[in-house]
């Protein structure tokens, strides 16, 4: 994972509230089975409204998003960070994040900053006003700027950490080896396991047909 | 120190308490995989050279993109196939556990964990769908995971996680007739809104919990990440049990005894304290439906859409609008009038048998209302069996709707199974959200109770709306001893499945 010192890119603001991983990235393409390439899914229920924020041509080329609260509810999917980091975002800035979706974009290296609902506010003003301002985001001193205002950010400290030194969560995780064997020996018989495998028996399953076809 | 049922769980897991600010690092107990955010997680262990760390505690099924007609034919969209055929080769590769299309055990994976006896009390539970809040109705810790996370479970059977507040949630006193666990949650996510269980652990505690059936618990359990929150749990009691006893998995002889033993321990302690509470009385509560596109924009039934303009919040206000302007319904008018082109029954929600048998109990004898579209998906191809078993296909059949294979199904609309643009559903699965269903379909979440009579109706309706035959005793829905039973379980035998099956290269 690359490590995130600062970044500065286009600012883009999304004056929408609760903008789901349904409107990030639509389920169909969720059919996809590579780690890339998803940047033409992006928001993709939006993107034919030439009105969208994205189709102006000052925002087109955005890599600092700026959302209304509760970013990145619903489904789990991480292809929600993957179409962002496609698309070329780096940072997403929003008064309230999604748990789920906060920590996946952690570990993807995408920034997510919780900025004061006014600052969101202040921060939409400009890149409005100036459509193509650039935002410049640093996360040492977890500040975002854009034009002469400087507003302040959260992020919680490890994650913090591991975006400025790019760290591998397995790589992590498996530094602790041996507390994690040290556990499974220790763990109950009645806790189940899948192998090997018990059933009832098995039942053929006669395929569904469509009403009229079915004999 | 006195603690929450959650924080039980969590302390039972830890294999590394988190020093500096990190987190804790906690023990998977059961991973459930299933075809649609797995690929990349596989695809991440083969570049880093990586295997599953235990092949034994996982275990995977066919769900998401699944057709629900005509299963021993190719599948006819490629990039669904491309998943299905990817989750196989992998799990052959990896030495994974998979119940394929066409296995009796296949099925949407929140349904098949609970019905081989594989989720169970105490356990942590991990899946890449965000809808794995349901097995906390056994009194697991159980919580949905991206795809690096899933990866980092099948590398390390382990996941670092920062710690969880705890929300109690009580629903005091009885449903009445015709209420079931599906109005309750959608009660409480419209109490507490889309984002008020957010970094919450929800436990659900109360007479009317308790009294509420294995099944019925899940679905209360399923939909606690749309209020936002993490997990949702109910401590295990006889209920738990019973239900679990004598599954394909469930522990036996003195392992069963040392299970139920430590299981009875699971619960919140009297003087445990929680960061947050919530009160509901069940008495209160009617049949709920969803107006708009989200879960916690819903309303009683016999209310009227909601007017924009009486609404105070201006952000509330602007969603609104934009919801009623997507699902084209006009301020004020009463939901009772709103007439539905597609009832949808199924989903890991409310594709279980006892829905089954519901939805049976109202339409038997019917005929559906002329122009509506009936889609009963069973949940798991085992409930698909046991419901043919009862013959309760044949009351599906007469009264005009379609009775298909298992699966998520119309729930995502990731299989051919959708709304088409503008259509409306009245469905009894967990999202409303715009598109979900299909693109520009519109979605009224509903119970399974509700879905009937609207298929019978053809509008939004309740069991009022229906003149039922008196022998049909109300209060045997949803988590009466009479729901639970269906016919006698056959032993379990152990089948050696061929894994891991050597890799072709
Ligand atoms: S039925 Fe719906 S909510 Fe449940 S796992 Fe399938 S897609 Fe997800």
């Amino acid at each position: 994972m690359e490590k995130f010192t600062t970044h500065t890119g286009v600012g883009v603001p999304l004056r929408r509230s609760n903008v789901d991983t349904d409107q990030i990235i639509p389920a169909v393409y969720l059919k996809r089975v590579t780690r890339t390439g998803f940047e033409d899914a992006l928001f993709a229920a939006w993107r034919g409204d030439p009105s969208f924020v994205l189709n102006q041509d000052a925002y087109r080329a955005g890599s600092v998003l700026v959302a209304g609260p509760d970013f990145g509810t619903g489904s789990s999917r991480e292809h929600a960070v993957w179409a962002l980091k496609d698309y070329g975002f780096r940072v997403v800035l929003s008064s309230r994040f999604a748990d789920i979706f906060r920590g996946n974009s952690g570990k993807q290296g995408l920034v997510t900053g919780i900025v004061s609902p006014e600052d969101i506010e202040i921060l939409w003003k400009i890149l409005e006003t100036k459509p193509g301002t650039e935002v410049t985001v640093d996360l040492e001193a977890k500040t975002a700027t854009a034009d002469d205002v400087t507003v302040p950010f959260q992020i919680d400290d490890y994650t913090r950490w591991r975006l400025l030194e790019g760290l591998d969560d397995i790589g992590l995780t498996l530094q602790h080896a041996d507390d994690i064997s040290a556990f499974e020996a220790e763990r109950e018989a009645w806790r189940p396991k899948t192998l090997p495998a018990k059933h009832l028996p098995s039942v053929e399953v006669v395929p569904a047909r469509p009403a009229g076809s079915q004999a | 120190m006195a603690g929450t049922l959650a924080e039980k769980v969590w302390e039972a897991h830890l294999v590394r308490r988190g020093e500096d600010g990190s987190p804790d690092l906690l023990y998977i107990d059961l991973h459930l995989v299933h075809e649609v955010t797995s690929p990349q997680a596989f695809e991440g262990l083969r570049l880093a050279g990586r295997q599953v760390r235990r092949p034994d505690l996982t275990i995977a099924t066919e769900d998401h993109n699944t057709p629900t007609l005509d299963i021993d034919l190719p599948i006819a969209d490629t990039t669904s196939r491309t998943q299905i055929e990817t989750l196989r080769s992998n799990a052959r590769e990896f030495g994974v556990r998979l119940h394929s299309l066409g296995d009796a055990d296949q099925g949407i994976v929140h349904q098949v964990g609970p019905q081989l006896g594989l989720t169970m009390p105490g356990l942590t539970v991990v899946c890449g769908d965000s809808h794995t809040s349901t097995h906390g109705a056994f009194g697991a810790l159980a919580f949905g995971i991206g795809t690096s996370e899933v990866e980092h479970v099948l590398a390390t059977q382990t996941l670092p996680l920062a710690p969880f507040k705890t929300m109690a949630i009580t629903v005091n006193g009885q449903l009445p007739p015709g209420a079931t666990s599906k109005d309750i949650i959608l009660a409480i996510i419209a109490k507490i809104g889309t984002g008020g269980g957010q970094g919450y652990v929800l436990e659900y505690r109360g007479e009317a919990i308790r009294t509420l059936s294995m099944e019925a618990r899940m679905t209360v359990c399923n939909m606690s990440i749309e209020a936002g929150a993490r997990a949702g749990m109910i401590a295990p009691d006889e209920t738990t049990f019973e239900y679990l006893k004598g599954r394909p998995h469930a522990p036996e002889g003195a392992d069963w005894d040392a299970a139920v033993a430590y299981w009875r321990t699971l619960r919140s302690d009297d003087d445990a304290e929680f960061d947050a509470e919530v009160v509901l009385e069940a008495a209160d509560l009617e049949p709920f439906v969803t107006w708009g596109t989200n879960p916690g924009q819903g309303l009683p039934l016999s209310a009227s859409v909601p007017v924009p303009a009486e609404i105070a919040d201006e952000n509330e206000r602007v969603a609104a609008e934009r919801a009623l302007e997507y699902m084209g319904l006009e301020p004020g008018t009463p939901l009772r009038d709103v007439k539905v082109d597609t009832v949808f029954i199924g989903s890991c929600t409310n594709g279980r048998i006892e829905d089954l048998r519901s939805v049976a109990k109202v339409i038997k004898g019917r005929h559906k209302s002329a122009d509506v579209r009936v889609l009963v998906v069973p949940a798991s191809a085992r409930v698909r069996l046991q419901a043919e078993a009862e013959g309760l296909d044949v009351i599906f059949k007469e009264f005009g709707a379609e009775w298909r294979n298992a699966g998520c199904s119309m729930c995502l609309g990731m299989n051919p199974d959708q709304l088409a643009p503008g259509e409306r559903s009245a469905s009894t699965s967990n999202r409303n959200f715009e598109g979900r269903q299909g693109k520009g379909g519109r979605t009224h979440l509903v119970s399974p109770l509700v879905a009937a009579a609207t298929a019978v109706r053809g509008t939004l309706s309740s069991l009022a709306d229906l003149d039922l035959p008196a022998d049909v005793d109300l209060t045997t829905f949803d988590g009466s001893p009479l729901d639970g039973v269906g016919a006698a379980v056959p032993d379990t035998v152990v089948v050696e499945l061929p894994l891991p099956l050597p890799v072709l290269r």
